[in-house]
């Protein structure tokens, strides 16, 4: 037990979760106050001692799962693991058959997929939790086409069941089903109900699968070796231009807190900096509690002044998603500056600060910059040279020595001009010139970026491939 | 010291008694608390029944419910403890002359002139006691580090005095919003409890056993509701505390089943922000 918990330790200070020395004994001592066969107060004992950050929780699950997965011959790839769980199987089967008066049925192994799909149906129609598992067990098994000792992630298998599966398709059967159920229409607000409803049931069997298949891996293959192919990185740590669509759903949540972190930082540091200048008036008017000797000495609040930020983001394709989500952070802590505009481009530029002003939902203004602003000048692929000689000429002479200037992109310029000119004009006039590039350092100025060429303009070119880089710059700016 | 509970589902049975429905996560963590002898830090959004986990504990145990709400410029001599210099300055003057300045000088740091604030409290108290320590997050950084010695040891030291060491280990609750990121010593120190919205089972459970008059249907259509809404992208997610609100308002309004119109009437009940009840309007009416 012991070594299978410091592996699982080792396991999880690899996936990035930072578990101290007490923690780790803490640990020790939690499982000796818990019931070993209890596997979710187990899980929860290791959970509530290891884990102190909520955006952790799902890499601990993770690794939790790999290694105190269920495992036993029932659980192995092959197919002759005859165990209790089969003979629940028929029992479930044969209460679902009788109640669709079909009558007896052999072992499930029997059945065609259309009467799986049918048998499927009515555990979902029904929320029937144990029915649901046993099916996706048996959905891995027959659809999966798991091989012992093939060298294939589980995403593989998961994508080969669900194929199968047709799960999209299932919910608008089970819609149907639940109207004629009713008889006659549904309201909209019932509808939405039901397919919400039905969702998160689709869902649960979804996790019910990859857990089977996760559980057949590893018994496979051990533990080690399942969690090494499974590691995600922490949400912080995910790079933005690489980011899968369920990674982005996951930046997109802890966004939020950070935000709120941050401007409660940036607040508190501008409330609580160094001392301004004496406050003449309120020492004199403290001095009178001494008999007239100022003691106690007042000084003034500093009140430092806000930066006028100025953000230039490249939004085509390849770094749409960074741009994106600077421009959610920076507008989530916009009251940390006297103004921001924002300017998008691609190979034309446009100005969007209106988007934000209209709206309080910055996720809304952003679908707006997608869909309207007018950022396209020829062919659509990113031409820095351009976009920033057009920014000089319309907008140039709105910088002043208060603004700070933020460029956002990878400089891939499709080896167009540079117009680099326009960069230097720009930190001649403004107070700060930066450049965010969300490309690890090692690809700058290969190919077509120029990063180099711009960077040597400005007063710094920072690396922010992720949220962690990301936060600390923006929390240096403000 | 016995151990106050016997086992996670007698925790869970016990907080059931007293209204509060916690899930396995909850009932598991609160007995580990009490077996390990550590605090907890509950987390979560606002409203989830954070502060409510403690209130019940100590309802359940029998407990004495001391409660330091934290906020920014909290100091120690509103946390720990505080001299009576006023009771002093008359000690001092009552026997003038009388005393040697020895005597005087160690009796006016005695037990008698010290005001014992919620922490001090906490530990020195005969009966049981649950501490909870409200919204943690408040205080800055360097106010943190206070907190940290009774947290780990349960006692306080008091230069003057000597270290006072608890009479009995209380149960201790942190409550965080998570504004900001705690102190990696002070999240050493707690058992860690992350506390999230209920799953839609729950928080029928929940809204069945916290408003008196509601109906099963009608439970079951409200959880269902919230839950749609809160798959929207909102600025404030509707709490638990909210569901109940707006369950309540439901029923005195004579309400039994919700239509689109009704939820849309009593919607800012819900929801907070303009913007999210024009969002919320949009999503639940025809769209």
């Amino acid at each position: 037990m012991l070594e299978l918990l410091s592996g699982f330790i080792v396991e999880l200070r690899n996936a990035g979760l930072p578990v101290s020395l007490t923690e780790n004994l803490d640990a020790m001592h939690a499982i000796s106050h818990i019931p070993l066969e209890d596997r979710e107060a187990f899980k929860y004992a290791l959970g509530a001692t290891l884990v102190k950050n909520n955006a952790h929780w799902r890499s601990f699950e993770t690794v939790f799962e790999v290694y105190f997965s269920l495992r036993g011959s029932e659980y192995s790839i092959s197919e002759n693991g005859e165990g209790s769980i089969e003979d629940f199987l028929q029992q479930m089967q044969d209460a679902q058959m009788q109640g669709e008066g079909n009558g007896g049925a052999g072992g499930m192994d029997g059945l065609t997929p259309e009467e799986l799909m049918n048998i499927l149906m009515n555990a979902l129609m029904n929320g029937d939790q144990a029915m649901m598992r046993a099916l996706a067990k048996q959905a891995v098994q027959r659809f999966a086409g798991m091989e012992p000792g093939r060298p294939v992630g589980g995403t593989y298998y998961l994508y080969r069941t669900l194929r199968n599966l047709d799960l999209d398709g299932m919910l608008d059967k089970l819609m149907d089903a639940s109207k004629q159920e009713v008889g006659g229409d549904l309201t909209k607000l019932e509808e939405r109900l039901e397919k919400d409803e039905y969702n998160s049931r689709i869902e649960q069997f979804k996790q019910e699968v990859e857990a089977e298949i996760r559980r057949r891996l590893v018994a496979d293959r051990g533990a080690e070796a399942m969690a090494k192919t499974l590691r995600k990185p922490l949400p912080e740590d995910v790079e933005f231009m690489h980011a899968s669509r369920d990674e982005m759903q996951n930046l997109k949540k802890s966004l939020q807190p950070l935000t709120r972190k941050l401007a409660a930082r940036l607040a508190r540091k501008r409330r609580h900096g160094r001392k301004g200048p004496l406050d003449f008036r309120n020492t004199v008017r403290h001095s009178l509690a001494y008999g007239g000797v100022p003691a106690e000495p007042k000084f003034k609040y500093p009140r430092p002044a806000k930066p006028e930020l100025i953000v230039i983001a490249d939004i085509s394709g390849s770094v749409a998603a960074f741009a994106r989500f600077t421009l959610m952070l920076v507008y989530a802590i916009s009251n940390q500056f006297s103004k921001v505009r924002a300017f998008v481009f691609i190979d034309g530029i446009d100005e969007v600060t209106d988007y934000f002003k209209k709206t309080e939902d910055i996720t809304e203004a952003i679908h707006r910059i997608n869909t309207e602003a007018d950022v396209i000048w020829v062919d659509g692929h990113s031409d820095y040279g351009h976009a920033f000689e057009v920014f000089w000429d319309k907008w140039g002479k709105e910088i002043n020595p208060k603004s700070t200037v933020l460029l956002l992109g990878d400089a891939r310029n499709n080896y167009h001009a540079s117009q680099a000119w326009v960069i230097k004009e720009i930190r001649q006039k403004a107070r700060h010139v930066y450049w965010l590039n969300p490309e690890p350092r090692s690809y700058w100025n290969t190919g077509d970026s120029i990063v180099g060429e711009y960077g040597s303009h400005t007063d710094g070119v920072y690396e922010c491939r992720n949220l962690r880089q990301l936060e600390a710059f923006v929390e240096k700016l403000a | 010291m016995d151990p106050r509970f016997e086992s996670v589902q007698a925790v869970r049975d016990g907080l059931k008694a007293v209204n509060y429905l916690a899930d396995e996560g909850i009932a598991g963590v609160a007995f580990l608390a009490d077996r390990l002898g550590k605090p907890v830090l509950v987390e979560g959004p606002a409203g989830t029944g954070k502060t409510q986990l403690a209130k019940s504990i100590a309802e359940m145990t029998g407990a004495k419910l001391i409660r330091l709400q934290c906020y920014e410029g909290l100091d120690e001599s509103k946390a720990l403890y505080e001299w009576n210099y006023k009771k002093q300055l008359l000690r001092i003057q009552a026997d003038r002359g009388s005393d040697s300045w020895e005597d005087i000088h160690d009796d006016i740091f005695g037990s008698e002139f010290l005001l014992t604030r919620p922490l001090l409290e906490a530990i020195t108290s005969k009966e049981p006691v649950v501490l909870l320590i409200d919204e943690v997050d408040r205080v800055e950084v360097e106010t943190e580090a206070l907190l940290l010695e009774i947290l780990s040891e349960y006692q306080v030291s008091i230069p003057e005095l000597g270290t006072i060491e608890a009479t009995q280990i209380p149960l201790v609750f942190l409550t965080s919003n998570n504004t900001r990121e705690l102190s990696e010593a002070l999240k050493r120190r707690c058992l860690f409890l992350h506390v999230d919205y209920p799953q839609m089972e729950r928080e029928k459970e929940i809204v069945l056993t916290k408003v008196p008059g509601v109906t099963e249907m009608l439970a079951d259509q409200i959880t269902r509701i919230v839950r749609s809404i809160r798959q929207l992208d909102l600025k404030k997610s509707p709490s638990v505390s909210e569901t109940l609100d707006w369950a309540r308002t439901l029923v005195l309004l004579g309400v039994d089943t919700i239509d689109a119109e009704q939820a849309k009437e009593t919607l800012h009940v819900l929801l907070k922000y303009q913007s999210d009840i024009a969002k919320a309007a949009k999503e639940l009416s025809d769209d």
